[in-house]
């Protein structure tokens, strides 16, 4: 019987379609407010203001372009790996419905100006009462789906996926615990974090870094253990490596939340710790991307031609670049230079560009036919332009934002031999116009890449069917 | 007993723990199982499949 069942599919073709989507909504915010910096006349009303846009576009492209793309994965992946069609099915549905609406409901409320101003967690205690109960779900799907595997093995992605919806939702219980107000009624929601002072600045900051921790590496790294492996046709390079690679960045992840506190109230001690373990998690984030990289060592010759295998490889690299870059940065005497400063927004877009955007749009090329009963992408040749439009635009964005970020670091802390300052905050203003504007440019470039994404993809769903695999037989049935 | 000391501990055991771990993934009793289990995403008609559940029922089924 279990034979001739299918998997579910259609929660993974909704969110696979929305993760593309939803790449482009949170990539033109974006581009939008990089163009503020550069014409602050774009600034025409409170509501499309940077304040308030800003917080809109890291919403969007981590929670809904990102976020899209880990439901779809990790419900195909587990699936797949697991011999047996997903659990729960409606609430996996729930889950996908849940989502969009907590994501439509983040871009109408904070260009309202509604937040409770904690960084990646702005959004209003409605809202996370919602997050919480799609996630819940999640989480039942996710892991009722592993309870009822036919296999013995719980391929390594699954443990990653599963390591990130654990973490992410005791992250998100924690730091948006908060006290409602009510004097301005149900439909302006107000709040107040639950801590205060310090431990409120910690609390932020160890979800801050775990959200980057957990959100953005370990469902990530689920992808790169399942579809590298997969579009090159090799099993991953050292499986060993892998399960030491899962429980390092478990063991230290948690710790370096307060390197971004350097110079701060944060206790002296409290800050060395956090540098230490960051410096510490270069191992296994070195580990994991040499796993994944060497997957093709024998097999280099599939990247000349692959678009979709360049897009995860080239990721891998991006990937060892800035878990190279952060611990540098996490150094307290390298981030007295960087520390505000746009190197910072270089560092982490060098991640959420070049790693996170780059593997989940291999995973969703990959994945895209398969969904919709196709051999492959309509068109291969705008892969390929998509991924060098993508790199260009990446390199223009981080290579700007370098320069920009040491010449602010530099110009903020240069004294005149009476101890004065040597440049006002307006100087360095001024002159970072012109690496803004790359980074404009670079951002376009990125975006323009998105909707060549989007044009493939309708191609290739136009006059498809939604194609649903069958089940893998189950253990002992052959 | 102080709570730091608690906490002391706690880190060391954690510590102990991942060594655990180091030694067990690398212990030449894991490798076959590894091997079969790095084959699961591409084999989708893998043998190891039917052969690991026969050697190792699981409880449920």
């Amino acid at each position: 019987m279990q034979s001739q069942a299918t998997y579910n599919y259609k929660v993974v073709r909704q969110f696979a379609v929305m993760t593309v989507i939803w790449g482009i909504v949170g990539m033109t915010v974006g581009v939008f407010i990089a163009a503020q910096l550069v014409w602050p006349e774009l600034n025409v009303v409170e509501y499309l203001s940077y304040g308030r846009l800003r917080p809109l576009h890291t919403n969007a492209v981590i929670f809904a372009f990102g976020g899209c793309a880990l439901f779809a994965t990790s419900y195909y992946c587990v699936q797949r790996t697991s011999h047996v069609t997903l659990f729960a099915p409606a609430l996996a549905a729930f889950t996908f419905w849940g989502w969009q609406v907590v994501i439509v409901l983040a871009a109408l409320s904070l260009p309202l100006g509604f937040t409770q101003a904690k960084e990646y967690a702005e959004l209003e205690w409605p809202i996370d009462i919602l997050i919480t109960l799609v996630w819940v779900s999640y989480a039942v799907v996710f892991f009722g789906t592993l309870v009822k595997r036919t296999v013995s093995h719980i391929y390594v992605a699954n443990w990653f996926f599963g390591g990130f919806i654990l973490t992410v939702a005791v992250l998100h219980l924690v730091n948006s615990a908060a006290i409602p107000v009510f004097a301005e009624g149900m439909l302006s929601p107000k709040s107040y974090s639950a801590y205060a002072g310090v431990q409120d600045a910690m609390i932020q900051w160890w979800y801050g870094h775990n959200a980057v921790g957990f959100f953005l590496t370990a469902g990530f790294l689920g992808m790169m253990y399942y579809f590298v492996p997969k579009q090159a046709g090799r099993p991953v390079y050292s499986y060993r490596l892998s399960v030491v690679h899962f429980w390092a960045l478990i063991f230290t992840y948690m710790w370096a939340g307060p390197h971004h506190l350097h110079y701060t109230a944060l206790p002296d001690w409290t800050q060395s710790v956090g540098m230490v373990f960051s410096l510490i998690l270069l191992a296994p984030s070195w580990g994991g991307m040499i796993n994944g990289i060497m997957t093709l060592s024998g097999a280099w010759h599939k990247l000349r031609d692959d678009p979709i295998l360049k897009f995860m490889i080239t990721s891998l690299s991006f990937y060892g670049m800035s878990t190279f870059e952060g611990p540098m940065m996490g150094i307290k005497t390298v981030n007295a230079l960087s520390h505000y400063t746009d190197w910072t927004v270089g560092h982490v877009h060098s991640g959420a560009l070049g790693w996170v955007a780059m593997i989940s749009i291999g995973c969703i090329y990959y994945l895209l036919p398969r969904l919709f009963g196709k051999a492959e992408m309509a068109s291969k040749k705008l892969i390929e332009v998509h991924f060098w439009i993508a790199t260009i635009g990446i390199v223009l964005y981080i290579a700007s934002m370098w320069i920009a970020g040491v010449m602010q670091g530099l110009m903020w802390r240069a004294t005149n031999v009476d101890g004065t300052l040597t440049y006002s905050f307006v100087e360095s203003v001024k002159a970072t116009y012109p690496f803004w504007t790359i980074r404009l440019l670079g951002g376009v470039l990125f975006l323009s890449g998105m909707f060549i994404m989007a044009f493939n993809m309708f191609k290739t769903i136009a006059g498809g069917k939604s194609v649903n695999a069958p089940v893998l037989a189950a253990a002992g049935a052959h | 007993m102080d709570i730091n000391d608690l906490r002391s501990i706690v880190t060391v055991l954690a510590f102990i723990a991942f060594v655990g771990i180091l030694w067990w993934a690398f212990s030449d009793r894991r490798k076959e199982t590894y091997e079969a289990a790095a084959m699961l995403p591409l084999d989708d008609d893998s043998e190891f499949i039917p052969q690991v559940s026969r050697n190792t029922e699981r409880k449920s089924s």
